[in-house]
């Protein structure tokens, strides 16, 4: 790099600066939430009769969209909390867009199950009568303890940032100027934040791994053939990561160019970011492998139905188009280090998020469709409302996300400038740890693996 | 240092003992106490256990229960659209089922209500207790806390419950028609065969004004009281010589799938 950047200056540049791009898009995505809430209006005035479920298909594409973008919410938190406490240092740039789609994302996904319920107006019922032995409420347990955990870890490392913004745009001062909560920027408050921080981390990794348990034990506690499953916690868990992950490299790779930061999202972060990803490819196919291998070697004739139902059934077309979104042509773009690019990698990621939909969609339906007992069904179609609110939905997660990005720093300021006065240092420091004591060998004149794998 | 030892060890142990008796007090006082709160219990000391015996063998698939039930409990009338939408009410339901391979075939009907499990998997997943096992083992739904998640109709293995796509409708004069003691539930909830609870809540009262308890056919559904072929027996199972626990120890007896534990309290009796 010929000139040292400033983040700092280059983040508030796009932050301040409206393009008509942006209004466009912002327009678009109120259209599309707009519709969407006609829709719901439209579902609440003659109930569920105006979607495509029925007689025994009692879960549909609510459900899916719900299951899906809790997953996504293991993007953020999950992840950053992991690469903190792993002290990898390239994650300083990556962790507030992560954190940023877990908080949004998780409202969308309770949304959907607003959506799904025949009486939202009792919704606040499962705070009323609580019945603790309903998965349901532990899902409602898991995910608000998130979506609070998530909040604090996501405003905890803002606070620095918003201190940084109150100083420097003081159009905005009554908006920051509260959030900062009078940060200084002392060395005392540091050490205070650094361990709240670092608390943090800790405990919302087993949370996160909590939430997508639940989700699939909602399933997994019914007796019903192919969702009463041992395995399907870990197997959303799973899932949940893959896709999160996915939907990380999208936000980054489209950041980047709308926001113009490609000295800060280099390559590098995303080809560690696409091992991960490889790596979670090959768990996600061994946990689907298992599953299905299991079912078809046990060869219970109620589980069979459902099994042939998405292998060679109705659904099969959704089943072979989830096998090559989220098993071959990820495997193959992410194993190749000449596709293992940036425009690679958004392709994998892309196909990833429409087969875990799929994935979460043909758990959901074929199961319902074919009961134990030969009730007679009328398949399920999806109509306009489902569609509408499902749009809706991913666009009021885009709009919140584009806003969000103008009104705080897409890429954490402090971090990055601590990373860069302090974590090469560190890095040293503790790599010099690893060593054995004393003088170094001679360099040895080989290429290492490490520089073979480039 | 011995004798502290054993003060406390001996402490501990009768901490243990009153925590363990208070346990068990409270437990004993809170079974008497829901015996006596049940209601209708001023006259009849003992709950019963409500249960239903379905005479396959009998059965001529008239349908007479299904259109006995849709009267008796306030169900929408089922449309030719709803039918093949797949969102008919029907909380008696005659199931289609094809045994056999050709050329011996055999096409049967099951009437199959709610099989009122004594392990309902229906009642643990709801989320806030609309629907539950009431004292007497009826499988009870509560319309107006129900939240319409359709959990419980999912979790149901013999898809049994019911939803309420829409708010139910009936023909002009059909409106004045309706069973006063079954309230019609709103749309967005869910609800099912109830063994004709309210029928239950009248037996009560009728014999608690004559001064007696429950006797045998004082409570009877309105499918078992139109059956024409008496296909239905129903009763207490826990009254040894009721007519549907003599039935129900019929060498033809099965339970719909008995394999998962459910304990349903609805029993088959297969054809001869």
């Amino acid at each position: 790099m010929a000139q040292p950047r400033d983040l700092e200056a280059d983040l508030i540049a796009s932050m301040t600066r409206f393009s008509r791009p942006f209004f466009l898009l912002v327009g678009f995505l109120l259209a599309v939430i707009g519709f969407a809430a006609y829709a719901w209006v439209h579902q609440l005035r003659d109930g569920l009769v105006v979607t495509g479920l029925n007689r025994p298909v009692f879960w549909g594409i609510y459900i899916t969209n719900f299951v899906f973008f809790i997953g996504i919410s293991h993007a953020g938190t999950l992840i950053s909390a992991i690469l903190r406490l792993c002290q990898a240092e390239w994650r300083r740039p990556i962790t507030r867009m992560a954190e940023t789609i877990t908080v949004l994302v998780l409202f969308i996904g309770a949304g959907n199950i607003i959506m799904d319920l025949g009486r939202p107006d009792r919704a606040l019922n499962v705070f009323l009568h609580p019945n603790f032995r309903s998965p349901l409420l532990w899902d409602v347990t898991s995910i608000t303890t998130y979506v609070t955990a998530s909040i604090c870890y996501l405003y905890l490392p803002l606070i620095p940032d918003i201190a940084l913004l109150r100083d420097r745009l003081p159009r905005r001062r009554w908006f920051y100027g509260a959030l900062a909560l009078g940060w200084r920027g002392t060395p005392n408050e540091r050490h205070r934040l650094e361990l709240a921080i670092a608390v943090l981390a800790v405990v919302v990794i087993p949370i996160a791994v909590s939430v997508h348990t639940v989700v699939s034990w909602v399933f997994a506690m019914t007796v019903q053939p192919m969702w009463h499953s041992t395995i399907f916690g870990p197997y959303f868990v799973v899932g949940a990561i893959y896709s999160g992950i996915a939907a990380l490299i999208l936000a980054m790779a489209v950041l980047r160019k709308t926001y113009r930061l490609e000295a800060y999202l280099k390559p590098v972060h995303f080809k560690n970011l696409g091992l991960l990803l490889l790596v979670m490819t090959c768990l996600w196919t061994y946990f689907t492998f298992a599953e299905y291998l299991t079912t078809f070697y046990g060869h219970e004739p109620d589980e069979m139905t459902i099994f042939w139902a998405k292998l060679s059934g109705p659904y099969a077309p959704y089943f072979w188009t989830m096998a090559a979104c989220c098993f071959a042509i990820p495997l193959v773009i992410l194993s190749l280090p000449a596709t293992r690019t940036i425009p690679g990698m958004v392709v994998a990621s892309s196909t990833i998020l429409v087969g875990m939909w799929l994935e979460r969609f043909i758990i959901v339906v074929p199961s319902l469709i074919n009961p134990r007992l030969p009730v007679p069904t009328s398949g399920y179609t999806p109509t306009w409302v489902e569609g509408a609110i499902t749009a809706g939905a991913f666009a009021a997660f885009l709009l919140l996300y584009t806003l969000f990005a103008k009104v705080f720093p897409i890429i954490s300021v402090w971090e990055v400038e601590e990373g860069r006065q302090r974590g090469i240092q560190d890095t040293v420091e503790r790599l010099t740890t690893y060593l054995p004591e004393g003088e170094a060998p001679p360099a040895p004149a080989t290429k290492t693996a490490w520089e073979w794998s480039r | 240092m011995e004798g502290l030892a054993y003060s406390r060890r001996s402490f501990l142990a009768r901490a243990l003992a009153a925590a363990a008796s208070l346990a068990l007090f409270r437990r004993l006082s809170k079974a008497e106490a829901s015996v006596r709160q049940a209601p209708g219990q001023a006259v009849a000391a003992r709950p019963h256990r409500w249960g239903m015996v379905i005479d396959l063998d009998r059965c001529t698939g008239c349908q007479a229960c299904v259109v006995a039930c849709w009267a008796e409990n306030n169900q929408p009338l089922p449309s030719p659209e709803a039918h093949r939408a797949g969102r008919i009410i029907e909380w008696m339901t005659l199931l289609p089922s094809t045994e056999g391979e050709y050329p011996a075939v055999r096409q049967r009907l099951m009437p199959v209500p709610c099989q009122h499990c004594d392990r309902p998997p229906c009642t643990p997943v709801c989320p806030v207790f609309a629907t539950y096992k009431n004292p007497e083992g009826l499988v009870a739904q509560i319309y107006p806390r129900c939240i319409g998640c359709r959990y419980c109709v999912n979790a149901c293995p013999y898809t049994c419950k019911f939803f309420n796509w829409s708010t139910p409708t009936w023909p002009a004069p059909m409106e004045a028609m309706h069973n006063p003691d079954v309230s019609v539930r709103p749309k967005g909830v869910t609800e099912k065969c109830t063994f004709c609870h309210h029928r239950l809540i009248r037996a009560k009262e009728q014999a608690a004004s004559d001064g007696r308890t429950l006797r045998e056919g004082d409570y009877v559904p309105a499918c078992m009281q139109v059956c024409p072929a008496r296909a239905i027996a129903f009763g207490d199972l826990d009254e040894p010589n009721s007519a549907a626990s003599q039935l129900g120890r019929s060498p033809r007896r099965s339970l719909l799938q008995e394999e998962l534990g459910t304990r349903p309290k609805v029993t088959y009796l297969a054809e001869a």
